[in-house]
Order: C-alpha cells, then structure tokens, then sequence
C-alpha cells in the first residue's frame, strides 16, 4: 500500500486503515451491542421502572415508570412518568401493538425488544451470552490495542490535537471534515468519544450489570452502595446503555456525512480511499459540496 | 458518482440488509429452535463458575441496617395459596402445619411451627432481588436451616435439597411450586426458613408458615409456604427435571446473576 498521490488516479489512492482484529471485533461489537440493547429492553419491560437507591420501595416514587391506564371506553393509555412529570407515550411506551395487532400493556414496544413478545427466561439468556461477548471482545480488544500500539498511536490524542477542541467542533458543527492525508487520522472528538466508551461507558455498563447480581454481591457486601445502591446500579445500567446508542447515533451520523461508503469498505476490507486535490474522501469534486479548497 | 453501480457497494447494501433482516427475523426462530437455547446456555455455565471461582462457601450477602427497610414488603406471585389444604391450615394458624424433612437423610423429621421455632435462629435485615428488576429490603429471623440438617444428617450421595410448597401454579390445583438448591446453599449461614417478617408472623402474602431465604440468589428461589424438603443426589426425576417450578419454565437453576 504505497501507491503514492503522484501515481494516484484521479480520485486518489486506497490504503490500509482498519487492520483485521479491529474490524472483526468492530463487528463483534455491533452484534453484542445490538442484541444486549433489545435483551435488556425486555428484561426492563419485567418491571419498566427505574429508582435511585438500595430498594425499589423506599417510599419515594420511582425516577422513570411506564405504565397502562384504562380508558372509560376500554382503550389504554400509555403513560410514561419521568421525575414526576406525565407523558402519554401511547404506541410507543407503555401501551403499544403487538405484533399481532393487539393493544398491550408493555414497555418498550416489540420491534425493539429480543424476544418479540413477554419471554423474560429467553431474554436473560441472550442478554448474558451476549454479555459475555462484549466481555471478551473487549479484552481482547484492550490487549490488541496496548500490543499492537493502536491505542497510543491512533487513539490518544496528543497536546497540540487537545488545544484544537474548540476548531474541531466547529467543524464538526459545520460538518466539515478532513481531506488528503489529514483524513488518515482520527480527529480529536473522534478520538476523545472513542476514549471515553472503551474506558468509561463500556466498564461502567458492565459494572452496573455485575453489581445487579445478589451473588457477585456477596464478593465485597455493600460494594454496590457506592453508587447508590443496587436499583441505582440498575439506573446507571439503563442510563449508560442509552448513552451507548447516543454515541452510535453519532458515530453513524458522522460516517454517513462523512463517506459513508468510504467508511463501510474500510470497516469490512480495511481499505478506505483518499482523495486527491479537488476530491475529497468521497469521490466527488469538493466544489459540489462546498468543501475546504 | 458511479460509486452507486459498484458491485461491492451493492453487496455491502445487501449484506445490511439481510443482516438487519436476520436480527429481528432470526431471534424469534433461534429463541424457539431446540438447539439455539442450549447455546446461549453455555455462558450460564461459565457465568455460574465464575460467580462460585470468586467467592467462597462463606461469602455473606449484604445485611442492612432498619433504616434501609421497605415500608411494605411487596408480595410476587402466589399471594394466597388456592388449595383448601393451606386454607384449612390457616384457618386454625398453622397449629397443625408439619414440616416434614425426608430423602436421603440418616433421620427423617416430622416439625411443628413451635420445634422449628425452638431450633437455633437467625435474624436478617438482607434485600430481595426479584428477577423482574425490582428489590425490597426486609427482616427475616427464621431457623436456620443447616441446624436443622445437622439433627437430619443427609447421607453422604446427598447433593440438594428440594423444597415443597402448599401453593398450586395451575388453576386446577395442580403444579405446587417447588425449588431446590444444592447443599453450599443449604448450609449457609444465612440461608433459614423464616417465619417472621417485619419483627411480626410471616403474613399469608408473603409465604406463611415458613418461607426459604437463600440471600445470594434471586427471589423464585426463596419458596414461599415450604412444607416438605426432600434431599436428593438428582432432581431429574422431579416435575419437569430443572429443579424448581420456574427453572421448568426456562429460568436459570443458578440464579446468583
């Protein structure tokens, strides 16, 4: 992979981005995640309320509850209860279709949840399967990474990339993004959001899903009260498994604006093309998007 | 823009599709398939052996302090057991309840509610994970079951024990609810057979006469309105064989996690 601009076609040359472990545990990753989010939206619907502290009855209302109410005229009503406030979440939350077209009282509506209908025993078992998974993929993942210096090469962000915060999200707010041989690099939001789910979001989730457990409990008695207790372990749980779907949201908007097929091959072949001057990395003369020159 | 015509791009719009297909298709068929459960039953294996690898025999469950406790503690399940045998036992307060311990022990037993009282007890102020999501925080003082197996002596090939319980699971009266844990649990210094709640008599709701507290697992292991405990080398040849009413529904036997 050394073809160089100068022997470049026109639209530029491919080289190397994605080295195999990191894909294959990229896609990894997206099955685990994926089936761990539906899982656990069922296992939630088995009591689809959230509370802070040791107990679900402390005799303080929950912080999140979705339930059903009964119409006069027989119809139900989905209401979402969110620190007090009501919300008629009917459709979606609380009350919704199943896939058979019948009304339900449910949480999360059945296009969203693994298995499609109430099947708590099912959905535990595919929620810590898959748990493991993400458990070994990460490790493996953080023992490729230090080995092979992607995290220290490609991931951590050096002083000067620190100071230039402020330029990247402008940027990213204009959604402008980096051509040529820039484009090679992760920039530093990039690499600061991946930072933060591989050391923070990731062990945090896993953590909050251990300190669930009555036996891992009894490892340390009490452990679980530092962040609260066990249905605030369950709070973070469900928080930090949102915020996770908040950085894929992200993370996908950010490849569909920014070559988006560019981004797929390099993540399935490891190729992924530069642009030459005048193009950018998605095959199409800069002028037509108004890009930088 | 002839990137829209490349053959890899149409296979890549392809594989997405087909794999966005599979995942809302394919979980149905593979969670109702005869070979796909099993597999997802392997990391219950490895979950199990972890969570034994990191504690020991002894290791206890968080205990609370009053403070902690739940204004009600909540009743799941069986609330009242439909059987006029529980009923006629209730009706006179269990003066005539016998718990009766048998299987593979050297010394079978017949117990009132006043011998189980007279064994030594345990009180614990400990938190009920139900497998729903949700727990309370209640207080057990209840006999403590290994000095009850101490006076029963299991025979050696003895590995569980199972308990019985008064509350039918089927509207026929069939199905009385069943649980079993293996002897580490029995023997557990937390592990009792309550019959208080709160500092007052277990109420009806809640599993009256005798409940199981075994703290390191979750709550459709505490088998409420106990009156037969069987040991047993296997429960194979017990109702539907996994060792209890819900395992036979598909629940986990270890239900530490």
């Amino acid at each position: 992979m050394n073809a160089g601009p100068d022997v470049a076609s026109r639209r530029g040359y491919l080289y190397n981005r994605h080295t195999l472990p990191v894909r294959v545990m990229h896609w990894v990753n997206v099955l685990a995640l994926t089936i761990l989010l539906m899982s656990g939206l069922q296992i939630f619907n088995a009591h689809p309320a959230l509370h802070w502290g040791k107990s679900s009855y402390t005799g303080r209302p929950p912080l999140l509850e979705m339930h059903a109410l009964e119409r006069p005229d027989g119809q139900l009503v989905g209401v979402t209860r969110v620190l007090g406030a009501e919300f008629d979440t009917t459709g979606v939350l609380g009350v919704s279709t199943e896939r058979d077209g019948a009304q339900s009282a449910r949480g999360f509506p059945w296009w969203i949840t693994i298995p499609d209908n109430r099947w708590l025993s099912m959905a535990r078992s595919w929620h810590f399967f898959f748990a493991w998974v993400l458990v070994v993929n990460g490790l493996a993942y953080l023992a490729y990474s230090a080995f092979s210096r992607h995290l220290a090469r490609d991931l951590a962000p050096d002083r000067g990339e620190l100071r230039s915060i402020g330029q990247s999200i402008r940027d990213h707010l204009r959604l402008r993004h980096p051509t040529g041989e820039a484009a090679k690099r992760y920039n530093v939001l990039q690499k600061l959001a991946y930072l933060v789910v591989i050391f923070v979001l990731v062990p945090l989730i896993v953590l909050m899903g251990l300190g669930m457990s009555p036996w891992l409990d009894s490892v340390l008695p009490g452990w679980v009260d530092l962040v609260g207790g066990r249905q605030s372990a369950r709070t973070f749980h469900f928080i930090a498994a949102w915020l996770l779907v908040g950085f894929v949201a992200v993370h996908v908007f950010e490849v569909v604006v920014s070559g988006f097929w560019n981004h797929l091959r390099s993540m399935v072949t490891g190729r992924y093309r530069i642009g030459t001057e005048g193009h950018n990395d998605h095959g199409m003369p800069s002028h037509q998007r108004g890009g930088r020159p | 823009m002839t990137d829209a015509t490349n053959p890899r791009r149409h296979f890549l719009a392809r594989a997405l599709g087909a794999a966005g297909a599979l995942l809302v298709g394919g979980c149905e068929r593979l969670s109702t398939s005869e070979w796909f459960p099993k597999v997802l039953g392997a990391s219950e294996t490895a979950s199990e052996a972890v969570a034994k690898l990191v504690t020991s025999r002894r290791s206890m469950a968080q205990e609370f302090s009053a403070a902690d406790l739940s204004p009600t503690f909540r009743s799941n399940g069986t609330a009242e057991p439909d059987s006029d045998l529980y009923r006629a036992l209730a009706a006179n307060a269990f003066a005539d309840y016998r718990l009766e311990v048998g299987g593979l022990v050297a010394r079978p037993l017949s117990l009132s509610l006043a011998e189980l009282r007279a064994l030594p007890s345990r009180t614990q102020i400990t938190r009920h994970d139900c497998v729903e999501g949700w727990s309370a925080i209640g207080k057990w003082k209840g006999a403590r079951l290994a000095a009850l197996l101490e006076v029963a002596r299991p025979k050696p090939e003895a590995r569980y024990a199972v308990f019985r319980c008064a509350d039918p699971m089927e509207e026929d009266g069939t199905h009385l609810y069943y649980e079993s844990v293996d002897l580490e649990d029995a023997f557990h210094p937390q592990t009792i057979l309550a019959y208080e709640l709160n500092d007052a008599p277990l109420p009806v709701a809640n599993g009256a006469p005798i409940r199981l507290r075994v703290e390191r697992q979750l709550g459709y292991k505490h088998a409420k309105y106990v009156t037969d405990i069987e040991l047993v080398a296997s429960f194979a040849h017990i109702e539907g064989g996994k060792g209890g009413y819900w395992e036979d529904q598909g629940y986990q036997w270890f239900a530490g996690i």
